[in-house]
């Protein structure tokens, strides 16, 4: 998909992230690998949004690394997107939308506009392509902001809670774009407070609590029969 | 009272006669303000988004000055700029001085720090809301700076208009710059002074009701743009 | 940034159409003058005549004769029109001017409230009213900002006898002001006042103020025109200017001057003198100004004042 070094596996080596000096993210050690999509689960604080923001590069650990194996210290950004909670859209177009990031890439129009089109039919919303992005529907909005990160070919993609703010329909369609995106060869890594939703996506589970990993496990596994008493009192007071 | 309805009067027998030294006060009034608030706007509108995107030492020295700067009285303006532009001061050599020329600058540096202190606030309201989103996209700063002008742009209407009415409304600095010379350098707010000190109050009162229409309309319009390309644009 | 780029191409633009048609209109001149000559209409009468026969328009930046000789010193105008007879000496003296010619005077009134606490009422002696003014302790509005106006009155006041710091009070109000202001503020105040008789005719706002004192001869007001020396301030427009003071000063201009009038009076009154160039109606007048018998010719030396009496 790129020429040149894979990002992948990405590790981190005993992050820590604080802020006035209080710990939020302590002593994080894990490796990504490509391939499979990864789930952070956990109760409220316990760090999950940090730790993606974390891997992306909006934050910078307080001390630990964060390495790529490409050894980037530059753009690493480049080569992988974020999709939040809620969206965030530009006062323009949806294509314009779309097509904003392969800008800042340095695509020429015709190429942006017309691989910009191609991402929304991929997600559904071609028709939708000159509407006002900002007048359009949270659900849509967001499908826009998959087919932005889309269009930029990432090697991961990071999603902080994506459905938390949709309708169920809208959520299935999400999680439908983000199998595909899958399909295609993105690394996933996702949070959510959604345990349904952790089945039917993850193919394994970080569970963190108070900023510490706690346990990685593959899903099926981790769902059926947890191995840390945490992850397993997480589980029946979510189940409620 | 008896001056209010004179005023009324006079305004009517100004604008039905379509006196033509009134036009020409009229238009260069906007001439000369509208060509300050471009000058302003071109400088003030980047320079307020970058402080607000910027990180830097002395930067909330930065904000204060500027917040502060937008208290500048048009007289000390006035003053500053007569002093440059005098043929005894360092840009005398332009013979800018009792030109419209003048009163453009002296009325650009007035506003420039209002449409940049007002633009740092409408963008760094903005910048928090995309930060995140924008760096994921691969935009550093210096180009989300134009991203977010653009994305802000109904905001920044408002304060491009806020400037334009401090530059229409200002006489101190156009009068000491311009000198108020009768078809070259006069302009509303300058004829409102000189009337006012001949003593012909109702045409005094009846040029600024002229002028107070005059921002009123083009307030009315600029938020009738606005409305329409919000509904278009979102 | 194109975007950038462009906006400052479209600032220097601007910039520049607001500029030049100023320089390219070549055939203006500056003259600094005070606002009670602007006021009267003066020049909304002379200058357009002055236009028609030379093509040259005159732009009047009218301000108080201290402002306006300033104006003249920093090389921002290109003649002086101004009506402080020893202020224009000092001008000459200090070399900013070759030559000043007497163009017209114009007189000076003293108005004040039809109650006329101080009982002054039709009196032609300046200096006895003033005293009455001073001892009733009547209100009295005064400029107050170094104009012309405001020497001559405080040369009346010595002339009075009243020595100001001593006799100053809450009576006696001094308002920093041109001289439609100051009028308007002493019809508020409903005090004395003394003002060229020009504004006064154009003064519209009068309520209870009416002419008190008119025709002593200390009351006349002498006006002077000179041209900013080249040597000072080499882009001053000589011919130009020279153009303007000419015609001021020929039979034409001065016609013009006597021509203007306000109700069927005149304001002004022409007296220019060829190799005379002094005195009111050709004769000096006493106490208000320091006279020499015999003017300079034109060309000669600059003047130097010499106080006498």
């Amino acid at each position: 998909m790129h020429a040149g070094a894979a990002l992948l596996p990405l590790v981190l080596d005993r992050v820590s992230y604080a802020i006035d000096g209080t710990p939020l993210v302590s002593e994080l050690s894990v490796t990504l690998q490509a391939g499979s999509r990864t789930v952070i689960l956990g109760p409220n604080g316990a760090g999950k949004s940090l730790t993606l923001r974390l891997c992306h590069g909006l934050l910078r650990p307080t001390s630990g690394s964060v390495r790529w194996a490409g050894a980037f210290s530059g753009e690493p950004m480049r080569r992988q997107a974020m999709v939040f909670q809620r969206p965030v859209m530009l006062r323009r177009s949806a294509l314009a939308n779309v097509a904003y990031g392969l800008k800042l890439a340095g695509m020429a129009k015709r190429e942006r506009d017309d691989r910009a089109r191609a991402m929304l039919d991929r997600v559904g919303l071609l028709a939708l392509a000159d509407r006002a992005a900002r007048s359009m529907s949270g659900g849509e909005q967001q499908r826009v902001a998959l087919a932005r990160a889309w269009a930029l070919q990432p090697e991961v993609l990071f999603l902080d809670e994506p459905t938390a703010s949709l309708d169920p329909a809208a959520a299935r369609a999400v999680e439908a774009i983000i199998r595909a995106i899958h399909e295609a060869g993105t690394k996933i890594v996702m949070t959510t407070h959604n345990l349904a939703q952790a089945r039917r996506l993850a193919d394994e589970i970080l569970f963190l609590d108070r900023g510490r990993l706690i346990e990685r496990t593959p899903a099926e596994q981790f769902f059926r029969a947890p191995t840390t008493p945490e992850a397993t009192s997480f589980l029946r007071e979510e189940s409620i | 009272m008896y001056d209010l309805g004179a005023a009324f009067v006079a305004a009517l027998r100004l604008i039905g006669g379509l006196d033509p030294g009134l036009l020409g006060i009229v238009a260069l009034s906007v001439t000369v303000s509208l060509s300050a608030v471009a000058i302003a706007a071109v400088l003030g509108l980047p320079l307020g988004a970058a402080v607000a995107l910027g990180r830097f030492p002395g930067r909330r020295g930065v904000i204060v000055t500027l917040n502060a700067l937008m208290g500048l009285p048009p007289v000390v303006v006035g003053l500053f700029v007569y002093l440059l532009l005098s043929r005894a001061g360092p840009l005398g050599s332009l013979g800018l001085l009792f030109t419209p020329g003048a009163m453009v600058i002296a009325q650009a540096i007035l506003i420039t720090p209002i449409v940049a202190a007002l633009a740092r606030q409408v963008v760094e309201d903005a910048w928090a809301e995309y930060q995140e989103q924008l760096r994921s996209l691969g935009a550093p700063p210096r180009r989300a700076l134009w991203t977010l002008l653009w994305d802000t742009r109904f905001s920044l209407v408002t304060v491009v208009l806020a400037g334009f009415g401090r530059a229409a409304a200002e006489v101190g600095a156009v009068i000491i710059v311009g000198g108020n010379i009768e078809g070259v350098t006069r302009v509303m707010t300058t004829a409102i002074t000189l009337e006012t000190s001949k003593g012909d109050l109702p045409l005094a009162l009846g040029l600024g009701l002229i002028l107070m229409t005059l921002v009123l309309a083009a307030n009315t319009a600029a938020y009738a743009i606005k409305e329409a390309a919000q509904r278009r644009f979102g | 940034m194109t975007f950038a780029r462009r906006s400052l191409l479209v600032a220097a633009a601007l910039a520049a159409t607001i500029t030049l048609p100023a320089q390219a209109q070549d055939k203006f001149i500056i003259v600094a003058s005070t606002t009670s000559t602007q006021d009267s209409g003066l020049f909304g009468h002379i200058l357009p005549l002055f236009k028609t026969k030379t093509g040259i328009e005159v732009r009047v930046v009218a301000q108080g004769t201290g402002q306006a000789l300033d104006t003249g010193r920093r090389g921002d105008a290109d003649v002086v029109f101004v009506h402080d007879k020893a202020a224009e000496e000092t001008f000459v003296a200090e070399g900013f001017s070759t030559e000043r010619r007497e163009v017209m005077y114009n007189d000076f009134i003293l108005a004040g409230p039809k109650a006329d606490p101080a009982a002054i009422a039709g009196s032609k002696d300046i200096a006895s009213s003033l005293k009455r003014i001073a001892e009733a302790k009547a209100p009295f509005a005064s400029r107050g900002d170094k104009s012309g106006t405001h020497a001559a009155e405080l040369r009346l006041w010595r002339l009075a006898g009243v020595d100001l710091d001593t006799a100053k009070g809450n009576w006696y109000r001094a308002l920093g002001q041109g001289m439609g202001p100051t009028l308007n503020t002493a019809a508020a105040m409903n005090a004395y006042v003394l003002a060229d008789r020009a504004t006064w005719l154009n003064f519209k706002n009068r309520a209870e103020l009416a002419i008190m004192v008119q025709g002593d001869q200390r009351l006349f007001n002498q006006y002077g025109i000179m041209l900013v020396n080249p040597a000072r301030h080499p882009h001053v427009k000589r011919e130009l200017g020279k153009s303007f003071i000419d015609w001021l000063t020929s039979l034409e201009g001065q016609a013009a001057i006597g021509d203007y009038k306000i109700g069927g009076e005149s304001l002004f009154f022409p007296n220019y003198r060829r190799a005379a160039g002094s005195g009111i109606g050709g004769r000096r007048t006493r106490g208000l100004r320091t006279h020499r018998r015999r003017a300079p010719e034109p060309g000669a030396a600059p003047a130097v004042p010499q106080k006498s009496g």
